[in-house]
């Protein structure tokens, strides 16, 4: 029925090219039989009168150019979905690897998925809890937010978003989440980190696994989140769950990216990433939200590792350019034993106003967390001097920014891994710290808050 | 109409043979699903083709359809309060039409079709009238009267017939008589995108935006019919900045684009403008916006087109005799989308593989903006600001975006990143940032605000100057090294920063201060420094100038409203009498 070809062109990298190909379709799914008899999916890139061009997900090696066989299928690359994906593992393109029994698929959804039409998006306004003070606090995760951690070789990104998924709750609404753990290119030893810790937490039977591991098929990798966003969106916007969507690591996600551009000699932009690398994660990172009507939402936190710390590198740069903002692990304070070492400063949560306040969290978390931001970073700009100049070179207020930023940092940032704090305890923590500095300097916070969180009189 | 046929596709775009008399920029279906695209490039009988909507599922020898018009926008009543993607298709009843995911190849008339709209005729029978001369009004919203005007290709005629009350866009609303012959009139027209509306004269501009934003209004401020841009790395402030400019400014309409960016900002705004009050009118802001909503996760190429879609509707309204403002965010997606096509196309890349036109295309869109005499012959006046935003890699303003952007536009607002971490909001650096209005403005403001305006903004700057220089001393020396006086200046251009250039957006009373609140703040602190300085050489004390109280009088200027204003002249009082005491305890050394 599908037409099978046998006329291989030319082999570049993970690409091939088919001469004669007549009906295929742009995107269209293929599936590739090596010489060896092994066989691999692949999809096409761009088709014309002389080629079709295919990139194929296992790679070219194996394939010569008169056994190779290439068919059609007719269709993109689908994943079936049924209630049943719940507590699953599936390979990186969605076929179960846990010995378990394929998928009786409800529906094929195509793994590209549509662009939420803006006017259809809710806003997420939803304070998450997360147990942490570095994030609820300062940069509150908000339920439909993109969120994504960056960090760096060796840094606890793991254990992280492993609290964050082990802890979120709305409050209020004893909702669960569904988590949806996407790996690509990680270690086994990380990926079993994951799985490990859901199973412990009976968090497994609510998540669903897609595992690209650091010796498969590198170009799969392409397909993996997209697989797992169309399990999202079906979990979130069809069983109307709240979904909370683990990718890690979009570093070799944007390397395999980058193969398959040069493969193809596309002009390259910056540090020989395509020009498109923007638009391309953006059709990935988009797909978080909330819709108007619907009652499940997908929340992501894709984790990253910036090549050499570098928050300009690529990566970074256009992921920060597409989230809503992103929680930033710092090396020096991972190296001062603090866990979790998340640098509060360049970490930002866009969503954090519209998810706080009263009936949120608190009356005074905006302000309270502006005060908190001024303070630590005049502390440390205090701290940089001490270093430099002495203690003899520092004011008397400079001193207390000093003890007041080496506090926050051991007492606030720095909690336990299993330590849950709930949203009170992390501000009235912030309140406490804030004793340390004279009260004129306080001109974040009002009068009547100083007042009552302080001492303990008056009405907020 | 001709059909085509594909012979290649390479994501959004598709080449075509047998388009023999296709044209440049001509608008043409592709495929059975009947995408939208528009020829991009006539080269050896085959034509290229940008699409404006995803290609998956294309293959080759579907046909093409020729459809003889440019990609063009539907101006009429309407457009305010709309929200468009980027190929001008109304996304309410898209979603209403399609449900809640964009879907493919549907047409939905980007007016109303079924609506009516009561014309009030403002000529009559036997009127002469010539391009843009106004034969009736609409009112569109509360806050928007919606002129409608003899169309700029008629060059002069005679009104036959008019017909006042209600009327769908498409009805006739008048016949003009032109050349012995008898041209019908609806309310709905249509203008293709790429050509610049024609105006009579373009004027320099003078009088500011006001924009009740601090850091702009006072010191870098853009004058109405200006440009101006917004570079800065990510989560510095672009966003918020263009939300708090169409929120507060005192321009008459607001375009709004959404050009590659987040679908949760265009939410936002949806939700959030109906809500809000113009502080000018007191009504809704979504009466006097229109949103295209063109997101980074919708087709590139479509995004290309939003700016052109964008700045059309914004002439029609200059051309009724409007102030508006056009806000791009960010153009910097705009520009990728360029260079994505043009890589597909094969071209010759320029600097990080932009085509060798990126900076004439720049040029050419901020040069639709302007203080224009519209067409007609009452002599109005119109004006469209445009204020774009830049997103550089890594915020390496070097780049071909920001370098082609600050080669055309007037201001420059400079976002840092460092600023924004340590949540110094907006993060415009103070130092880099530029207006070339400014002279201009000066002059306005001095003669409508406060002669000596200029003069205070101007000593604050330089405050602000001296103090990077005084931090740098002490970074290598340490406070020591500073004279009291100079002491002072630091505790003053630290006042200058806190209690003036940051302004939370999100702060109900701080996110817009009048221009009167502005200039009373800005004296007061300029006041503090005066008496400071003074007292200082009469050898008061700095525990004393740097007194708890008058910090805490300074800090909270911002959150005084606009119907307290007293409250400032109060402070000035406070530190006149402050100082006044302090005469009498210190003796002069
Ligand atoms: N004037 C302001 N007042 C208070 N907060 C602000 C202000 N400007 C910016 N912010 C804060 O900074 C965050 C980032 O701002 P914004 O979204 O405008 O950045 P951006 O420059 O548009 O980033 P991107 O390029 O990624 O879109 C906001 O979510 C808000 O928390
Ligand atoms: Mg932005």
């Amino acid at each position: 029925m599908f037409k099978e070809y046998v006329s291989v062109r030319d082999i570049v990298g993970p690409l091939i090219f088919i001469e004669g190909v007549r009906g295929a379709t742009y995107g269209e799914l293929v599936e590739v039989s090596f010489p060896d008899g092994r066989q691999s999916l692949g999809s096409v890139l761009e088709i014309n009168r002389d080629f079709a061009l295919l990139q194929v997900f296992k790679g070219t090696q194996g394939i010569n150019k008169t056994q190779t066989r290439v068919r059609f299928l007719g269709k993109s690359l689908e994943l079936p979905v049924s209630p049943d994906v719940l507590g699953r593992v599936f390979d990186g393109l969605g076929r179960p690897i846990d010995n378990g029994p394929d998928i009786i698929p409800d529906k094929w959804l195509d793994i590209n998925g549509l662009p939420i039409n803006p006017y259809a998006r809710d806003y997420p306004t939803d304070f998450i809890q997360t147990g942490i003070s570095a994030i609820d606090g300062m940069n509150p995760l908000v339920r439909g937010q993109k969120l994504p951690i960056f960090s760096g070789a060796g840094l606890p990104h793991s254990q992280l978003a492993a609290q964050i998924a082990r802890q979120a709750t709305v409050r209020g609404r004893g909702e669960s989440f569904a988590v949806v753990f996407a790996a690509m290119g990680i270690t086994f030893e990380e990926a079993s980190f994951f799985i490990e810790d859901f199973s412990q937490t009976g968090a497994l039977e609510r998540a669903v696994l897609f595992v690209n591991l650091a010796d498969d098929p590198p170009i799969e990798r392409v397909a993996t989140p997209r697989v797992a966003l169309t399990a999202a969106e079906y979990l979130a916007f069809e069983l109307g769950l709240h979904v909370l969507v683990i990718l890690t690591d979009m570093t070799y996600y944007c390397e395999a990216l980058r193969e398959i551009s040069a493969a193809r000699r596309e002009v390259p932009g910056r540090r020989g990433y395509p020009g498109y690398l923007y638009t391309d994660l953006a059709t990935i990172y988009e797909r978080a939200g909330r819709i108007k009507g619907r009652h499940g939402s997908i929340t992501q936190i894709p984790i990253l590792t910036m090549p050499e710390d570098d928050k300009t590198h690529p990566i970074p740069d256009l992921t920060g350019y597409i989230t809503e903002g992103q929680i930033i692990l710092s090396r020096d304070l991972h190296r001062a034993g603090i866990y979790p070492p998340i640098d509060v400063m360049p970490s930002l949560s866009r969503l954090k106003e519209k998810g706080i306040g009263e009936g949120k969290t608190r009356e005074d978390h905006s302000g309270l967390s502006n005060q908190l931001f001024a303070a630590y970073a005049r502390g440390r700009e205090a701290r940089e001097l001490l270093l430099i100049l002495g203690e003899a070179a520092l004011t008397k207020v400079d001193k207390l920014y000093v003890e007041f930023a080496n506090q926050f940092e051991q007492k606030f940032v720095a909690q336990g891994e299993r330590e849950n704090r709930t949203i009170e305890e992390t501000l009235d923590l912030g309140w406490e710290l804030l004793r340390i500095l004279p009260r004129e300097e306080l001109k974040r916070v009002s009068p009547q808050q100083i007042q009552f969180y302080l001492d303990g009189k008056g009405k907020k | 109409m001709e059909v085509g046929k594909i012979v290649r596709i390479s994501g959004p775009l598709v080449v075509a043979e047998g388009l023999i008399n296709a044209q440049m920029y001509e608008v043409v279906r592709v495929g059975e699903a009947r995408l939208l695209g528009e020829i991009i490039e006539i080269k050896r009988g085959l034509a290229s083709i940008q699409v404006y909507e995803e290609t998956t599922g294309l293959g080759l020898e579907e046909p093409v359809f020729a459809t003889g018009s440019p990609l063009s926008v539907e101006l009429g009543p309407g457009l305010i309060s709309s929200i468009y993607d980027g190929i001008q298709r109304p996304l309410d009843i898209l979603r209403d039409r399609e449900g809640d995911f964009v879907t493919r190849g549907v047409e939905v008339p980007a007016l109303s079709r079924t609506r009516r709209w009561n014309f009030k005729p403002l000529v009559k029978k036997g009127d002469e009238v010539e391009a843009g001369d106004i034969l009736g009004e609409v009112e569109e919203t509360p806050l928007v009267k919606h002129y409608i005007m003899v169309p700029p290709e008629i060059k002069k005629g005679k009104v036959k017939k008019i017909f006042e009350g209600e009327h769908k866009v498409d009805d006739v609303v008048a016949v003009i008589e032109v050349d012995k012959k008898e041209v019908s009139i609806t309310m709905v027209s249509k203008w293709p995108v790429r050509r610049p509306r024609p105006f009579k004269k373009k004027v320099a501009p003078v009088e500011p935006l006001i924009t009740g934003q601090r850091v702009i209004d006072t010191f870098f401020p853009v004058a109405k019919g200006g440009t101006a841009c917004i570079p800065g790395p990510f989560g510095s402030g672009k966003t918020v900045t263009q939300h708090q400019l169409a929120k507060w400014a005192n321009s008459r309409i607001v375009i709004f684009i959404g050009c590659g960016e987040r679908g949760n900002e265009m939410t936002d705004v949806l939700l959030e403008f109906p809500t809000l009050v113009d502080p000018y009118s007191g009504r809704p802001l979504m009466e006097r916006t229109v949103l295209i909503a063109n997101t980074s996760n919708m087709p590139v190429a479509a995004r290309e087109a939003s700016i052109y879609t964008g700045i059309t509707i914004a002439e029609y309204f200059r051309d009724m005799g409007y102030d508006v403002t056009l806000q791009a965010d960010s153009t910097s997606r705009w520009a990728e989308a360029l260079r994505e096509i043009s890589g597909r196309l094969e071209e010759m890349p320029g600097e990080e593989g932009y085509p060798a036109y990126l900076s004439s295309r720049l040029a050419a869109f901020y040069e639709r903006a302007g203080k224009v005499y519209c067409l007609g012959r009452d002599n109005r006046e119109g004006s469209i600001t445009a204020i774009g935003s830049v997103s550089p890699p890594g915020g390496d303003l070097s780049e071909p975006v920001v370098q082609a952007t600050l080669r055309v536009v007037k201001v420059f607002w400079a976002l840092e990143d460092r600023l924004a971490y340590e949540r110094h909001f907006p993060a415009i650096n103070w130092l880099l940032s530029y207006s070339l209005y400014s002279p201009k403005i000066d002059e306005y403001l001095n003669r409508t605000l406060a002669a000596d305006f200029s003069e205070k903004r101007k000593e604050a700057m330089r405050l602000l100057q001296r103090e990077a220089e005084l931090k740098e001393i002490v970074r290598l020396i340490g406070m020591d090294a500073l004279s009291f006086h100079e002491r002072l200046i630091l505790e003053v251009a630290r006042s200058l920063r806190e209690d003036f250039l940051q302004q939370h957006a999100f702060h109900p009373v701080d996110t817009f201060a009048s221009l009167e609140k502005q200039y009373l703040m800005l004296s007061n602190i300029i006041l503090y420094y005066r008496l400071a300085k003074e007292a200082l050489e009469r050898g008061v004390s700095l525990e004393e100038i740097f007194a708890p109280k008058i910090k805490e009088k300074l800090g909270r200027m911002k959150y005084v409203s606009t119907e307290e204003m007293d409250e400032l002249k109060e402070v000035e009082n406070f530190l006149n009498q402050y100082f006044e005491k302090l005469k009498g305890t210190v003796k002069s050394v």
